[in-house]
């Protein structure tokens, strides 16, 4: 009983990890009920592994049965590897005793499809009633959207997750189309724009009738893997915005793609993840939901991809010289928020503070700014007087020659001589 | 001139009373434990008075928002000696001005209180995170921790409020006291450990049967959930310093 319950963990927890999304945040559930369980609104991460990734969640599998055969899959229906499903019981028991430890912030379950789609989502749904209902239990759980599965199911499953998520997989439909033919994006569309529609629906209900129940209090979000399939940057994020902006998505994915199969369609095995890719990806995003940047001023037809060697910010910043320099005791937020070395929590330190008096060199290193970086952008009350107007290509310059990047190691594009 | 108050949180406010008091002009508040009689410099000890601490709490929550009345307590939580004094000079700096002056990080004390406060929040939050309950045969889920800071007043209610249908255990084993919730309410304890005892993870046989399963299972989840193919251990030790390892369940060998 014991070494099954480990291997079928080890064989469900091996198989989901490839799914990225591990946040916690945005669950609204409180503990009225003196069960288990109380959200955090921000997440916490209980853990990281040794690839650095956080774990909140215990993220596992009911099953990797699948019939199925998507090439970027390890539980492709071809692949030669461990089956395994849990009982609905096991779920259950696993995540109470493991959220009672303080190991986990709550559950993430996502499924092969087994049978069909209708079969598969009651299954997922059998295991969050029980939870809900019978364990009396307030964490935190993200489900999957089975695509395919029925309207009513989808909809009774919303009403006990606190997110729900379906994957596009790959970034346009040509690439999911070469890699999974039996898939495409509009049976993810359907049910990602149905658990939309729900969202607005009971929120727009809720502001008439006070008691109403929750739905999907954390919102929708996807992921795409990136790297298996030859599309640009600006396909990728292009795809993301659009997602954002049709179905109010909280979170976009990006997930550099590690080789996990022989085809010639594909990376081969061995290849290094694009970590350094992908990171850029997740910089476009923020600088995307939080700082004010439309897609089309950090990607477009003369700039496909973004830069490898500099962030997206600081790549924006020198090819568009002309905004800059920024006083930082006259200019609008927006702009502050602007200048490569300055974030969201300085910038409003800055707003903040500059009404008690203008503001020196020695406060803003203070304040927190990466000083270094945003000193080719800004002028404050006592910035040294500049003769020389420099490009942007030698801002670049003098910042690369300060600067020593922390991925310099793991670069996939630099070939090793020795 | 340098101020000497008890290491109290009414103690630093009786100061701020005194300070207004007498007018001494530049103070330097230390507590008697780090204070060390200097030859030219003149000093003064501040007897502790509730009823002074109460008024100087009142005025700071008139000034102050929720916000800052929390970095004010979580400053002073965080124990560190230079601490005091910039919680010294930033109530008579706010009582000073109009209300509003909080937000001036210009200046010293301001922008060193906020991020003192940040380092308490970020030891709180991963207390949050990193604390692992061991079930004993008893049925109390026990965790002994010793945070940098004095953080448990802040955990508190965050602990009692996920974990309502289950008694557990907080031991701050540097500050030798804990918190126990008895299903009901969250209340302070002291233990006194036998001696040689682990303080940390209790023997095995005073565990529930469960627990070593448990334990087990969490370890196989955490080596799984890994990819190696994108190890990056400078990360890993970034978000888990090797300081907490000693806490956690997955990281025991």
């Amino acid at each position: 009983m014991f070494d099954r319950i480990r291997e079928k963990l080890n064989i469900l927890a091996d198989a989901a990890k490839y799914d990225v999304s591990c946040s916690s945040s945005g669950g609204t559930r409180k503990n009225d009920s003196k069960g288990l369980g109380d959200s955090h609104s921000s997440g916490i991460c209980h853990t990281y592994t040794e690839d650095g990734r956080c774990v909140s969640l215990l993220k596992i599998l009911l099953t990797n049965h699948c019939i199925y055969d998507c090439l970027f899959c390890v539980s492709r229906k071809s692949n030669d590897i461990k089956r395994a499903a849990f009982t609905v019981d096991e779920v259950v028991e696993l995540t109470m005793n493991f959220y009672r430890r303080n190991y986990i912030e709550g559950l993430f379950l996502s499924s092969g499809i087994f049978k069909n789609a209708d079969f598969t989502m009651e299954r997922l749904l059998l295991v969050v009633k029980k939870l809900r209902l019978e364990q009396n239990y307030n964490g935190y759980i993200h489900l999957k959207t089975i695509p395919g599965a029925s309207d009513e199911l989808i909809k009774e499953a919303g009403l006990y997750a606190d997110r729900m998520s379906i994957n596009l997989e790959m970034p346009t439909e040509a690439g999911l189309k070469l890699l999974a033919p039996e898939k495409n994006h509009a049976d993810v569309i359907k049910p990602l724009d149905f658990v939309q529609k729900q969202i607005s629906q009971f929120s727009a209900d809720k502001k008439l009738i006070k008691h109403i129940p929750k739905f999907v209090p954390a919102g929708q979000s996807t992921q795409m893997v990136i790297g298996a399939t030859p599309e640009s940057d600006k396909d990728i994020m292009y795809t993301a915005n659009a997602f954002y902006k049709n179905f109010s998505l909280r979170r976009i994915y990006y997930s550099g793609y590690v080789p996990i199969s022989n085809d010639t369609r594909m990376p081969i095995m061995g290849t290094q993840p694009p970590l350094l890719r992908e990171n850029r990806l997740y910089q476009t995003d923020w600088l995307m939901r939080f700082y004010g940047f439309k897609v089309q001023e950090i990607l477009n037809d003369a700039n496909p991809n973004l830069d490898i060697d500099i962030d997206p910010k600081l790549s924006w910043a020198i090819r568009n010289m002309q905004h800059f320099p920024v006083d930082i005791n006259t200019a609008d937020y927006k702009m502050i928020l602007r200048v490569p070395g300055i974030g969201v929590m300085s910038a409003k330190k800055i707003v903040q503070a500059r009404k008690f008096g203008k503001l020196r060199i020695d406060q803003l290193r203070k304040i927190g700014i990466a000083y270094n970086k945003a000193k080719h952008f800004i002028v404050c009350s006592d910035s040294p007087y500049q003769l020389k107007d420099y490009q942007g290509t030698q801002i670049k310059a003098f910042i690369l020659a300060e600067s020593k990047s922390k991925y310099l190691k793991t670069d996939s594009n630099q070939m090793i001589l020795f | 001139m340098t101020y000497i108050f008890d290491g109290s949180l009414q103690g630093l406010l009786t100061a701020v009373f005194e300070w207004f008091e007498r007018k001494p002009g530049k103070v330097m508040l230390k507590s008697t434990e780090m204070f060390q009689p200097e030859a030219f410099a003149e000093s003064f000890t501040v007897i502790t008075d509730g009823a002074k601490a109460d008024r100087v709490w009142a005025g700071l929550q008139k000034k102050l928002k929720k916000d800052w009345l929390r970095k004010f307590y979580c400053s002073y939580l965080s124990e560190i000696p230079e601490a005091y004094n910039h919680l010294f000079q930033f109530s008579i700096y706010i009582f000073n001005h109009a209300s509003g002056a909080e937000s001036n990080y210009g200046i010293e004390h301001i922008i060193a209180l906020s991020k003192c406060a940040k380092s308490v929040e970020r030891e709180k939050h991963r207390m949050e995170a990193f604390i692992r309950f061991q079930k004993t045969g008893d049925g109390i889920f026990y965790a002994g921790i010793d945070p940098d800071f004095n953080v448990l007043p802040l955990i508190s209610n965050h602990f009692k409020n996920r974990y309502a249908d289950q008694q557990w255990v907080i031991y701050d084993l540097k500050r030798k006291y804990g918190l126990h919730y008895n299903l009901t309410s969250v209340e302070e304890i002291t233990i006194s450990f036998t001696n040689g005892i682990n303080k940390q993870s209790p023997a095995s046989i005073l565990m529930d049967d469960s627990e070593a399963l448990y334990a087990t299972l969490w370890k196989d989840y955490f080596k799984s959930a890994n990819i190696v193919a994108r190890k990056n251990t400078k990360l890993h030790v970034q978000h888990v310093p090797k300081r907490y390892w000693k806490y956690l369940t997955e990281k025991e060998l």
